[in-house]
């Protein structure tokens, strides 16, 4: 009665030809990205060492290490954070767990999603003109970060409300039936059960952020600089932009040199996002509701 | 009756908690404002630094008109962005024609057919080639298909419209595949499970009522592609040659106007006339992001209400 006929294995054999074809495009995307690994691997891995990680360039870039360029790029990231993380969390709990709605919601949803596509040049025209010359902070660590900062502010929230967003909406009710106040069950009871996935949130910003290059191009990075910041009002050099140095603007640099930078940087880009990757599979097996 | 929030008829006892709520409560609430008010800034402080030039040097006809961008020629610097335009163009152009049919067959491998493990992985690869760095992609342009397409097409120059459209193709795809896949997923199992008890094949189901149902979704993720690829700074700069051309095939040389503000503007004094003219490019960006943004949004909210 259910044997196949010839439009059914017909039909089959459509499928799995079709089904072939979408994995061969998938492979097209993904390959690849291995390939790149790759290359960057065996092409930049020899000039990885603790040497390259924590000497200064020498010889006009184009030898010595990246340590300059490295601990610019971890300060840059960290005050970015310092001041993207508390108003994105708390732009979060908002979206989350206070706003109707209303016209005012739909203008915060338009504007986050606008700022989250926004070209990164313009961020830069928008911290040059901002915080470089309007608020007065010169070309520095501080106003490079805080343009960072509103770069990264819809990663933080969107990652952060989906967490929030998570949370069963009985764990609230059942606090509020105790007679707590909003602000109450969100400290109480919201937050620390999505504190995990906010976390995951603020991993992926570090990745995003660590390889920013043209926000920070006017604002406060720079090509070369022979000493280390010393307040979040000097100059610094970054990874991202050392990178675009030494492979567009100088001579003489040697084949290798640019792809140890590359995969310093990929490194640490990659490292926190598989973090990133790991702590949300690793969450999503332990969920208990 | 359902449990509702406390805010109303806790208002009778204000004491610190009550009080404590109500400056939390403001607090989050500045929080979600403030996204307002960094677009509206971003939008206010390249206007105002741009602004003077649209009255003075700005001159419509010669801006969209003219391909000769010469800010710094003296006496006469003329401000023709038609090439950068082109520049820009047919770079994402050529990224869009090359990514999208990949990263719709790649959603669609994703969200229909791939399982288990298989699809834990591609997803995840799909991730990390979102996650690599644009600079890292123009030094990809610069040193590996540059030599590349010199070897292959037999062209001198490497650096033109089909290295970097190619490799802001690779950047715009992940952003694509991720946003089609979710619109694949928004389709209720309900329709594929009433295809399927029809008799069709899954490529049947997918055909003929997963892509008509998750269309408008699809479109919004081609239109974030396209954001994507034409906001694209660092990779168009070090890929494409920045040379100002009109090209006429995929082996010119050409210049963006992402590119052209990432490297005159190190060089040019606040305040002259050079620097608000690319405080004006840096308008027209922020204008067809926007409109890009949302075109996509008023795709996307399509398929809520459908």
């Amino acid at each position: 009665m259910f044997e196949a006929r010839p439009i059914n294995r017909q039909n089959q054999t459509i499928e799995r030809i079709w089904r072939g074809v979408f994995l061969a495009m998938t492979l097209v995307l993904v390959i690849p990205v291995l390939v790149i690994l790759g290359v960057l691997v065996v092409r930049g891995g020899p000039m990885i060492s603790w040497a390259f990680l924590t000497t200064e360039p020498t010889n006009g870039m184009t030898e010595g290490g990246v340590l300059p360029a490295l601990l610019g790029t971890i300060a840059l990231v960290l005050v970015a954070l310092i001041a993207s993380v508390p108003v994105g969390v708390a732009a979060a709990v908002y979206l989350s767990e206070y706003a109707a709605d209303n016209w005012l919601t739909r203008t915060i949803n338009l504007a986050i999603i606008n700022l989250a596509g926004v070209p990164s040049i313009v961020h830069a025209l928008f911290g040059l003109g901002a915080f470089v010359l309007f608020f007065q902070f010169g070309t520095s660590i501080l106003a490079a970060s805080l343009t960072l900062a509103v770069m990264a502010l819809p990663v933080v929230i969107v990652s952060t409300r989906e967490s929030l967003q998570a949370v069963p909406m009985a764990f609230r009710e059942a606090c509020w039936n105790m007679g707590a106040t909003r602000w109450q069950t969100i400290r109480t009871v919201v937050l620390p059960n999505s504190i995990s996935g906010i976390l995951t949130g603020v991993i992926l910003e570090v990745s995003r952020t660590a390889g920013e290059t043209a926000p920070i191009m006017f604002t406060g990075a720079a090509f070369f600089l022979p000493f280390l910041p010393q307040s979040v009002y000097d100059q610094t050099m970054a990874l991202s932009l050392h990178l675009f140095v030494i492979s567009t603007q100088v001579p003489g640099v040697p084949d290798g040199l640019p792809y140890g930078v590359a995969l310093v940087l990929v490194g640490i880009v990659l490292l926190m996002n598989s973090v990133s990757i790991a702590f949300r599979t690793w969450l999503r097996g332990r969920k208990k509701w | 009756m359902a449990p509702t929030p406390p805010d109303d008829h806790a208002s009778d006892r204000r004491n610190l908690d009550w009080y404590v709520d109500r400056g939390m409560r403001w607090i989050v609430t500045v929080g979600g404002v403030s996204a307002i008010v960094f677009i509206i800034g971003i939008f206010a402080f390249v206007t105002r630094e741009g602004f003077p030039f649209l009255f003075d040097g700005f001159e419509a006809g010669e801006f969209f008109g003219s391909p000769a961008w010469r800010p710094t020629s003296e006496p006469n610097p003329t401000y023709g962005a038609l090439a950068l335009i082109a520049g820009t163009a047919s770079v994402t152009g050529l990224a869009v024609l090359s990514a999208v049919p990949f990263s719709l067959g790649a959603a669609i491998y994703i969200a229909e057919f791939a399982t288990g493990r298989t699809r834990e992985v591609l997803k995840v690869l799909v991730e990390l080639l979102a996650a690599i760095p644009s600079v890292v992609w123009g030094f990809i342009g610069l040193s590996m298909m540059n030599p590349l397409i010199i070897a292959i097409f037999d062209v001198p120059v490497g650096l033109n419209v089909l290295n970097a459209g190619l490799i802001l193709g690779l950047m715009a795809a992940p952003i694509m595949t991720t946003i089609a896949e979710d619109a694949l997923k928004a389709v209720p199992d309900a329709y594929r499970e009433a295809g399927e008890a029809m008799g069709a094949t899954r490529w049947q189901v997918t055909m003929r009522v997963v892509l008509p149902a998750a269309k408008n979704g699809l479109m919004a993720a081609v239109l974030l592609g396209v954001g994507r690829g034409f906001g694209e700074t660092m990779a168009v700069l070090m890929a494409s040659g920045h040379s100002i051309n009109l090209p006429t095939s995929p082996f010119d040389s050409v210049r963006a106007l992402t590119a052209t503000i990432a490297a005159e503007l190190g060089e040019t004094a606040v305040g002259s006339e050079h620097y608000q003219a690319l405080f004006t490019l840096g308008m027209l960006l922020f204008a067809v992001t926007f409109s890009i943004n949302l075109a996509a949004d008023l795709f996307v909210r399509g398929v809520r209400r459908g």
